[in-house]
């Protein structure tokens, strides 16, 4: 509770749970804030010439190329991305935090071979195995988040790897085991608290960096697939439309500028608060 | 240091293999025939059969895997699928476009970052300070596809100062650069803020700032190239991010460098040029860890390589 306070004391971090708010409200009453169904081609939805709406009083924010209500498709869209950057980031971050602490916890051979495997991974260039693997498998909103989370949990490792070593070399850690401390005693009670900071930092800034990465999935036309309604999706099916329709690409455009910026924010914020060393840096 | 630097050589050659052996087996799990691709629909089973065996696409999964790898090692890639070239020249041919893209938004991120980090230091808690702040906020998260087509509409399709796609002049390179720099400046203003903060606490600017120094001086003497070394050092990591950037970069403003090359190749599945530049970019990534691993004895001579 008073970290909630503690953010809400900061304007940008409260800007930014504002907008996660909002965002979370639509997904979630997406079936009753939407005027209309997501997926319905509006039989005046388009002029007669066949060109998509402007903004007006029945379709709010316009229709797209196919006559659909833009603002319903956005709302709905918002459910798209809040699953995959929560569902990815989680994925990502588990995994991420379970080979982190093995290796840094076991250390050895199975460290040493944790490690190089994510030294080996951070070599590929994310977007373009995101790419393969989403070329490989028929992208559903579901294996989308799965590949994704596969780019993602390196960092995550590799962060949780080095402070899992520096907090095991510690002289309390230290005399906790020349006392005979168990090992699993060591690591519950003694070691993860301390990371959980950390977590909680990466399970808020990666989910902005998951929601960039989906709409830009989605945006090459290898992520989430029409007609299920994804901002980066909306952007591919109507970029034809960016000169005559700008609204088209730049309203949802920045709603993900916005989702991610929420989300940053109250990340960067969160990390100011937990992380102690940081204090009276800004 | 000279053992640092052949451990590290060779760690990279391992990381490498790795990366081989992960991308080619991703790639054998794809759903497609390459043989039936390149003969074309019409073509016989006969047709379809020469072609597999002429490729040794017939192999087992290992047979085909150690070809390729030794072949690799003589500085063959193979020949595209479909463009009957071989990967290599396709590679080299299209590698000056993407290098020349990635150097001019290494130029953009550091002008835009530096800049922005030095004021927003300076002036630190200012509204100024704020403001530029969101601003780079907005920076780090913004798709780049976003930022690419917000450019072209504002600057090509509306203002009309800059062509709306291509390659050749100085004015086909700002915008891509731009798009492609502007989330690097996010981040670089973000630790360039952060690092001088840090430098104009120490002692010794205190020391400057009492002995009467004009305040300029001070910053751009003594506090500034303290500060920089260590937002200079981390340009070797931005490769990476490069290499995932110029793939959409390049596809939106129809730049023809490597990013375009592998993701026609991904839509095509062309499997010899997918290979062949994830191998290269895994290169440039390696090397730029490196690179950046190297440099930081130099930025701070208290760190020593082991």
């Amino acid at each position: 509770m008073s970290l909630l306070l503690q953010i809400i004391a900061r304007p940008s971090a409260a800007f930014g749970l504002f907008i996660v708010m909002l965002a979370i409200i639509f997904a979630v009453f997406a079936p009753w804030l939407t005027p209309f169904p997501p997926e319905l081609q509006m039989f005046d939805g388009l002029t007669i010439e066949g060109a998509p709406l402007p903004p007006g009083d029945v379709y709010w924010l316009g229709t797209d190329l196919l006559g659909r209500d833009l603002f319903s498709r956005l709302v709905y869209g918002a459910q798209t991305s809040l699953i995959i950057g929560i569902v990815a980031n989680g994925v990502a971050v588990s995994l991420g935090a379970l080979v982190g602490v093995t290796a840094g916890f076991l250390r050895g051979w199975v460290g040493t071979i944790l490690m190089r495997f994510t030294d080996l991974m951070m070599a590929f260039p994310a977007l373009l195995l995101a790419i393969v693997l989403a070329a490989l498998f028929k992208p559903s909103l579901w294996i989308v988040a799965l590949v994704i989370a596969m780019v993602n949990w390196v960092q995550v490792a590799r962060v949780i790897y080095i402070q899992t070593v520096s907090i095991s070399e510690r002289d309390f850690i230290m005399a906790e085991r020349s006392i005979g401390v168990s090992a699993r005693r060591i690591l519950f009670r003694h070691i993860l608290p301390h990371l959980f900071p950390t977590l909680v930092v990466w399970a808020t800034l990666g989910i902005a960096t998951t929601v960039l990465l989906e709409a830009t999935l989605s945006y090459l036309g290898i992520g989430v697939q029409p007609p299920t309604p994804s901002w980066g999706n909306i952007i591919n099916e109507n970029q034809t439309y960016f000169t005559s329709a700008p609204w088209l690409v730049f309203i949802p455009g920045g709603a993900i500028v916005l989702l991610a910026l929420g989300f940053n924010l109250v990340g960067d914020a969160l990390r100011d608060i937990l992380d102690p060393t940081l204090k009276g840096r800004s | 240091m000279t053992g640092y630097i052949i451990r590290r050589f060779i760690q990279a050659f391992l990381i490498l293999l790795g990366v081989s052996f992960i991308t080619f087996v991703l790639l054998y799990l794809v759903p497609a025939d390459p043989a039936r691709q390149i003969a074309g629909r019409s073509a016989t089973a006969q047709t379809v059969a020469n072609i597999r065996e002429q490729l040794g696409l017939n192999l087992p999964f290992y047979e085909q895997y150690w070809r390729y790898l030794i072949n690799l090692l003589q500085g063959d890639f193979g020949r595209s699928y479909l463009q009957k070239t071989q990967v290599g020249e396709l590679i080299a041919s299209r590698l000056p476009a993407s290098l020349l893209l990635m150097a001019a938004a290494i130029v953009t991120e550091l002008v835009f970052g530096l800049a922005i980090g030095i004021i927003a230091a300076v002036r630190r808690n200012s509204i100024l300070d704020r403001t530029l702040m969101v601003i780079s906020f907005i920076g780090v998260s913004t798709p780049q596809f976003v930022v690419g087509i917000l450019m072209l509409y504002l600057f090509a399709v509306k203002l009309a100062w800059f062509p709306i796609g291509g390659y050749g002049t100085f004015q086909h390179l700002i915008l891509p650069s731009l798009t492609l720099g502007v989330l690097g400046a996010g981040w670089y203003s973000r630790m360039m803020r952060s690092s001088l903060i840090d430098v104009l606490n120490q002692d010794y600017v205190r020391t400057a700032s009492a002995k009467g120094m004009p305040r300029l001086r001070v910053i751009f003497r003594h506090a500034l190239p303290n500060a920089l070394l260590p937002v200079i050092a981390m340009i070797g990591i931005d490769i990476g991010f490069f290499m995932s950037g110029i793939v959409v970069v390049e596809s939106v403003f129809g730049w023809p460098g490597i990013g375009q090359l592998a993701w026609q190749a991904i839509q095509r599945i062309d499997i010899p040029i997918i290979m062949g530049v994830t191998l290269v970019s895994a290169c440039a990534i390696v090397l730029g860890n490196l690179l950046a691993d190297l440099i930081a004895p130099f930025v701070d001579p208290r760190i020593k390589l082991k």
